[in-house]
């Protein structure tokens, strides 16, 4: 992996790296790669990709609410780290050249 | 060391009192932690609790709940009300649970006391305790040496006597191997078995929560009272979603010697092969497996945990809790963030999962991945055919020394034979099975137990026949 790739993958993740951390990852994470790339010498065959019954299923319950008005609403907002009055307040998103 | 049974005994007969029990663990933590850093935290209100199951054991006797009065430690990554839910991590150093998990409420109906919360590798990715924001934590019979991760509180806070039992959580190893590194039994339940709600989420698909104990039949009973269906997960198994597994007096055993043959420490062989002996000479059979798929597991594990680990960590983005850094817009708060919140591994183990699962690279690893866990689930049921439990070391070497894995792929290697267990779901139960000699120091050596899915009752019947009746 270049230096490229992993700046990339940096903002696509949402991380701000140092250049320590580039130069860090970009060995690291290549060793990784390599290892894990062990995975692609397994061959797909007839049996593995025929449908399997019974292993994953949907589970549903009432969409309904279970908790009473307000009763969590004091303790979420407490662990907001910036709010106005009872909202939570986040930086500009729109027009944010003006 | 104590178990929570004989606490119990002692507790219902009147010798003992939860009161005295607290006031121990309180006591060992003050006198030992500030060298292990088990605890993250101590909850001085166990005291009160205390106070109150002990009036209760008077008037109740043993009608009282099952674990009325025993203290407890907690791994942080697991919510109780009211307390500090950290993760070991930066980005949540002051958040505080809104709500119990559903474990913690179990263990509350059932009368658990908890006396602090433990330390652990950062959001339970690593296996030494070393990636905890707070410093690592050190093993209690060996200071030089972890204690193994990512339970490693948890482990740490019964090897030193703190607490007869622990909760920790297993995504590939985290309560096995700090069991075994810490000389102590560790359950992983079958995948469903335990509801994950108000348990931080790391590998979704693999995470798993169980007890960390003295003897087999202690977790067994702590397993029971955390388990069950549970609305609030969906992925909680009913009690007959596999059939059932039957519980055998004398069992056949099978060992995977070819995944043996590379990278096991030579005295940690020996240990497994005196207890394969051992086994034999009580009249189980012993056959050997072959596994060929199983071996691959390391990999496969090293994509799906890290896809889902980049998707469950994107919830920490400085906007709705947890550390906020100061930025010029959305984005800026977004990644300076998460940049200063965040250590090493987790960036790290970020990183790789968005690499696996971007366009041009899904098929060739994550694809790949999921393949390898779909042979891997038709092998095993293939060889529990034929056999009850499937018999490996639970980690290739004995506890190693802090700072001695700097490579992140050496630390990686210790999950070997852990994570197979997690990709394919099925539970494995860990209990030391004797020790090596390093440096003077006798350190333990735990062997895993396999057994197919829903067979949770198998090993606790295996582990209370071997491991506890010794």
């Amino acid at each position: 992996m270049k230096r490229e790739d992993i700046e990339h993958l940096a903002r696509l993740s949402r991380l701000r790296l140092t250049e320590d951390e580039l130069s860090h990852f970009e060995s690291e994470l290549s060793s990784i790669m390599s290892y894990v790339g062990e995975v692609s010498s397994i061959a797909e065959s007839e049996e593995d990709s025929a449908p399997q019954v019974g292993v994953v299923y949907n589970v549903f319950r009432k969409d309904e609410v279970t908790n009473k008005p307000n009763e969590f609403t004091a303790d979420i907002i407490a662990e907001m780290p910036h709010t106005q009055g009872r909202m939570l307040s986040v930086k500009k998103i729109l027009n944010t050249e003006n | 060391m104590e178990t929570v049974s004989e606490l119990r005994k002692k507790f219902v007969a009147g010798e003992y009192t939860p009161t005295e029990a607290i006031e121990k663990s309180f006591s060992v933590i003050k006198e030992k932690d500030s060298d292990i850093n088990a605890f993250l935290e101590v909850y001085e209100d166990a005291l009160e609790q205390a106070k109150a199951a002990t009036d209760r054991y008077i008037k109740e006797g043993d009608a009282a709940p099952a674990l009325l009065g025993v203290p407890f430690a907690i791994k942080n990554n697991i919510l109780i009300k009211g307390k500090k839910a950290t993760g070991a991590s930066k980005i949540l150093e002051n958040y505080t649970a809104v709500y119990d998990a559903t474990i913690i409420k179990r263990l509350k109906a059932a009368g658990a006391i908890f006396v602090g919360a433990t330390n652990m590798d950062e959001f339970a990715m690593g296996g030494s305790t070393e990636n905890s924001a707070f410093g690592p934590t050190k093993n209690p019979l060996d200071t030089e040496r972890v204690p193994g991760g990512s339970s490693g509180g948890s482990a740490a806070a019964v090897a030193m006597g703190a607490v007869p039992a622990a909760i920790g959580t297993d995504t590939g190893g985290s309560i096995r191997q700090p069991a075994s590194f810490c000389g102590l039994v560790g359950f992983k339940p079958t995948y469903g078995a335990v509801s994950r709600y108000g348990l931080m989420a790391m590998g979704s698909s693999l995470d798993q929560a169980g007890p960390l104990t003295n003897s087999v039949a202690d977790a067994e009973l702590i397993h029971g009272v955390m388990a069950g269906k549970d609305e609030m997960d969906a992925t909680t198994l009913e009690s007959d979603s596999y059939p059932e597994v039957a519980v055998k007096e004398k069992m056949t055993f099978g060992v995977p010697r070819q995944f043996l043959s590379d990278g096991v420490d030579e005295d940690v062989l020996k240990v497994f092969n005196q207890h394969v002996a051992e086994l034999e000479a009580a009249g189980h059979k012993i056959v050997d497996v072959d596994l060929p798929i199983f071996e691959k597991g390391l990999a496969a594990y090293y994509i799906v945990m890290p896809a889902e680990v980049s998707s469950n960590l994107a919830r920490y983005d400085g906007i709705r809790y947890g550390f906020s850094a100061e930025g010029d817009n959305l984005l800026d708060v977004y990644e300076k963030s998460r940049a200063e919140g965040f250590g090493a591994e987790v960036k790290r183990r970020i990183l790789l999962g968005t690499h696996v699962l971007s366009s041009g690279y899904y098929d060739a690893y994550y694809g790949k991945a999921e393949l390898v866990r779909k042979k891997m689930r038709a092998e095993l049921n293939e060889v529990f055919k034929t056999v009850d439990i499937i018999l490996t070391p639970t980690a290739p070497t004995p506890a190693f020394k802090l700072g001695e894995k700097s490579d992140p792929l050496a630390m990686y290697r210790q999950d070997i034979f852990t994570v197979p267990v997690n990709l394919t779901g099925v539970p494995a139960l860990t209990f030391p099975m004797g020790s090596v000699e390093r440096e003077e120091k006798t350190l333990p050596i735990g062997v895993q137990y396999i057994a197919p899915h829903g067979g949770d009752s198998r090993l606790f019947a295996a582990g209370k026949a071997i491991y506890d009746a010794r």
